[in-house]
């Protein structure tokens, strides 16, 4: 039996006594969507962090096919195959959309130079990985006027120029419209089974969760509270509870 | 030996109570505001100066002495309020950066004002009455005001804590300092508060010089003296925290007293003298803690920073069917010694070398997001390291490369500590960087030459004309500015900006942010370096005016004037900056005013610089983004 991509070992993290995330543990596999949902604050976004190594976990390990990688640091992930979109977008703002997708592929490169000219070789690469999100047409647009589902869509190519093997998606599609939602999350799944990639995402609309996810994760107050198929969190009555209200199981809205 | 030690100790001790009440109303003002106020060392020696005056309008005994401790606090609490009132009122919302420019023009500002009121002289102020004599410690003379001193510090620190913690203005104060947001929505009147704090602050400082009388003398280099060491103490104890400013400033000091305690000794067979080591021995302080906890002893780590997008602009790849009036530039430059008298080309090569001296620093100011309050300490290494390799006989063509890799070398030294900060606590530690290079140059008569510097370096024959010397400096400057301009577009240059404007997505993305910003300060330091050495040659002279904290000022008002999110922003304000002077000197001897209220009218009004204030008209008018 093979080691899974991604596998989260009771990892924990407190703010100043305030436990985000407590003895949370789950895996994914290789070219398996698996979605991590829970209510605001339930610690997703924390745990996000704690695996690509943003924030260092209180205790608790992080491997990647086996291999312990708990304390590396993001940048360490990204070239050990792990790609990230943020749910607060993270671009660069005085740059073009292509330039931002310049940047990491000059990364992936390692190129670092003082004279060499960065742009015109990997032009045709940018433009086949902003067509495939479908943002080409705005290849030479500034960053800072895209709109909010636009950005999701360049952090996304930004996250796909290193062909990762574990792709992490903070609320991939907020700010788009339902059909946006469905194309992306479409276009994922398709690149997850073609080259085998493992995704986590988290997503409040459950339209896309049920849709989309092969497997899901429920996480509340910092704590694992239920794990399955789709169809068996759907009908766990502990998420129920925690969702009281919202739309879980309801047709979209 | 014990007993000179502990006097040593308290000696250090009195000084540290001085140095923390500085600390203390600096860290005050940025609790609440945010600001670093760098004018803060102004308020100490304008507080010093109305002592001294105030001690001779009224002479000699308790009143003379006190009432004038208490006239200056009090005067210098009302400039703060002013200054708050006109001037820094209308930045709380700008970028780190400028707020900290901003501030350093009242700096320049206030020099005048002293240098106009109280002439160049040093003055000696009044001693405190009755205080006068020395008491005896450990069989040790120990001066009876050093006592004093030595409570006061703690004591003023105690009442401002008492004020914090037990008043209703006080728990407001906290209040805002926790959380701006909430203290804004529980409705506390920010406006009255800030000018208060403000206020305090600066009277604190005030006191704090006209204490310092009786040690030494009211003179013009006191502002900046003491604020290089408040940003040390600052950086050392934790940027916000008054614990750690009052922990820092005895650390700082006592290291120092013990320095200068121990004096000359011999050491395997060498005459050392540890006195002189006192700033050698403020950076290794600073230098350990910084490599232990980067943000200071009671400090909380930084948050990442916050960069608004809209100070930012964009650096297009630019259309070669634009860069025609680079071309023209370029010939009028080639041709100018054809036309112009000797006096112009002088001036041209003063400008071209600091053009590049500016270019430079825009790389990593601009590019990199980096302030530097002490980018001077690379053009005078350079120029300095130049000259000592001339001294010792190498000729002109080594002595240069010797002077790039001498400053390229203290780059990566003081590098590797300023990528660990970011922001304001970056822009201190840099100008501490800058006065601990200029004090050693100062004080390390066998190489530097002391106060009197360096003199005698002169070109090869081959260019020891002066238009030769401007074809040599255009030629050696001018490829240097064009790498500069080249490596904006270039990888390095890219990963730059990528870590300027998201940090956070720079690493995601598997960049060594750190690794890339230090390589740019190098890169940097070692451009400013042949700007330095260059510099060197043309006036056949050195001394250590040319790596003070002043000249990193020319350096930021440069970069400022000319737009800092702009390439050719940097050498365009170096052109303007170098005529303006020339200009302005010879009308009056109050070039530090003009130039602080340029430098803070422009951070207020136009922000973006005349490079970038032209472009955003451009894109206007072309409707375009
Ligand atoms: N740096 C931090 N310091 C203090 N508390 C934090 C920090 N980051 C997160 N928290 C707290 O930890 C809890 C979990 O936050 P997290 O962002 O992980 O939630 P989330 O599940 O992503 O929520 P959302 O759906 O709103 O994005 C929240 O209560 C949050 O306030
Ligand atoms: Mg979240």
């Amino acid at each position: 039996m093979t080691a899974p991509v991604l596998a989260v070992e009771e990892i924990g993290k407190s703010f100043k006594g305030f436990r985000a995330v407590e003895r949370v543990s789950f895996s994914v596999d290789a070219g398996e969507l698996l979605a991590l949902i829970g209510p605001n604050g339930a610690g997703k976004t924390t745990t996000f962090n704690m695996i690509n190594g943003q924030l260092a976990p209180d205790h608790g390990r992080v491997r990647l096919g086996g291999e312990d990688v708990t304390r590396s640091p993001p940048r360490a992930l990204w070239r050990a195959g792990v790609a990230r979109t943020f749910q607060i977008t993270q671009t660069f703002a005085s740059m073009s959309v292509a330039e931002n997708l310049l940047v990491a592929i000059l990364s992936r490169e390692s190129a670092t130079g003082l004279l060499a000219d960065a742009g015109r070789a990997n032009a045709d690469e940018i433009q086949a990985r902003l067509d495939e999100v479908g943002m080409g047409h705005a290849a030479d647009t500034l960053c800072s006027v895209l709109a909010y589902g636009d950005l999701k869509r360049v952090e996304l190519a930004i996250a796909l120029v290193n062909d990762p093997r574990l792709l992490l998606m903070d609320e991939p599609t907020a700010g788009m419209a339902a059909r946006e939602r469905g194309a992306l999350m479409r276009l994922v799944a398709e690149r997850a089974r073609q080259r085998n990639t493992a995704v986590l995402f988290t997503e409040h609309d459950m339209d896309v969760v049920f849709g989309h996810a092969d497997r899901v994760v429920v996480m509340n107050r910092g704590r694992l509270i239920a794990e399955g198929t789709p169809a068996e969190v759907r009908a766990n009555p502990l998420v129920r509870e925690v969702y009281l209200g919202s739309t879980i199981g309801e047709a979209n809205p | 030996m014990i007993a000179s030690f502990l006097i040593q100790t308290l000696n250090g001790l009195a000084s540290a109570s001085l140095l923390f009440l500085v600390a203390l109303g600096l860290t005050l003002i940025f609790g609440v505001t945010r600001v670093v106020n760098f004018a803060h060392g102004s308020f100490f020696m304008l507080g010093a100066y109305l002592a001294v005056s105030f001690h001779g309008f009224v002479g000699g005994g308790v009143l003379g002495f006190w009432g004038g401790a208490l006239f200056a606090a009090l005067a210098v609490g009302v400039v703060g309020a002013v200054a708050e009132l006109t001037i820094l009122r209308r930045i709380y919302r700008a970028p780190e950066l400028l707020q900290l420019i901003t501030t350093f023009g009242i700096v320049l500002l206030l020099k005048d004002v002293v240098l106009y009121t109280w002439g160049p002289e040093d003055i000696l102020g009044p001693r405190a009455p009755g205080l006068t004599g020395a008491v005896w410690i450990f069989g040790k003379p120990f001066p009876q005001y050093d006592l004093l001193l030595l409570v006061l510090g703690p004591l003023i620190g105690l009442s401002v804590w008492l004020l914090l913690t037990r008043t209703d203005w006080g728990t407001r104060v906290r209040a805002a300092t926790e959380d701006r947001d909430m203290a804004a929505a529980l409705g506390i009147n920010q406006a009255l508060m800030f000018t208060g704090v403000f206020a305090l602050g600066a009277l604190l400082a005030g006191l704090a010089g006209a204490l310092a009388l009786p040690r030494e003398p009211a003179n013009h280099n006191m502002d900046l003296t003491i604020i290089a060491d408040v940003f040390v103490v600052t950086v050392v104890g934790g940027l916000g925290s008054l614990p750690g400013a009052y922990v820092a400033a005895v650390i700082i000091s006592v290291v120092k007293a013990w320095c200068i305690g121990i004096g000359d000794v011999r050491l395997f067979g060498m005459a050392f003298s540890f006195s002189k080591l006192t700033l050698v021995a403020e950076f290794i302080v600073m230098a350990i803690v910084l490599i232990i906890r980067p943000w200071g002893l009671f400090g909380t780590p930084q948050s990442p920073q916050r960069v608004s997008a809209a100070s930012i602009l964009p650096m297009p790849v630019p259309d070669v069917k634009r860069l025609w009036p680079l071309a023209l530039v370029a010939l009028a430059l080639l041709m100018l010694p054809l036309l112009a008298d000797r006096f112009t080309v002088v001036l041209a090569t003063d400008i071209i070398i600091f053009a590049l001296f500016a270019a430079s620093l825009g790389l990593i100011m601009g590019l990199g997001g980096m302030a530097s309050f002490g980018h001077a300490a690379y053009f005078g290494a350079g120029a300095y390291a130049a000259a000592v390799a001339f001294k010792a006989g190498a000729p002109f063509f080594v002595a240069v490369p010797a002077g790039v890799a001498f400053a390229g070398a203290l780059a990566m030294l003081f590098g590797w500590f300023c990528v660990r900060l970011s922001g304001v606590s970056l822009a201190m530690l840099t100008l501490a960087f800058a006065q601990i290079t200029w004090a050693i140059a100062f004080q390390w008569d066998s190489v530097t030459g002391g106060s009197n510097g360096l003199v005698g370096i002169w070109p090869p024959d081959l260019l020891s004309g002066k238009t030769a010397y401007y074809f040599a400096t255009l030629l050696l400057a001018g490829a240097a500015i064009l790498i500069i301009w080249r490596s904006a577009h270039a990888p390095l240059g890219y990963l730059m900006r990528a870590a300027r404007d998201s940090r956070i997505r720079a690493e995601a993305v598997g960049v060594d942010v750190r690794i890339i910003q230090w390589r740019a300060i190098i890169l940097a330091g070692a451009a400013a370096g042949l700007a330095g050495a260059l510099y060197v040659f043309s006036k056949g002279s050195l001394s250590p005016d040319s790596l003070s904290i002043p000249r990193s000022v020319d350096a930021l008002a440069m970069v400022l004037i000319g737009g800092v999110q702009t390439l050719v922003g940097p050498v365009v304000g170096a052109a303007v900056f170098m005529l303006l002077q020339d200009w302005i000197v010879r009308a009056t001897p109050y070039w530090h005013a003009v130039l602080g209220i340029t430098l803070i009218l422009i951070t207020i009004i136009f922000p973006q610089g005349i490079v970038g204030t032209l472009r955003q008209w451009r894109q206007r008018r072309e409707g375009g983004p």
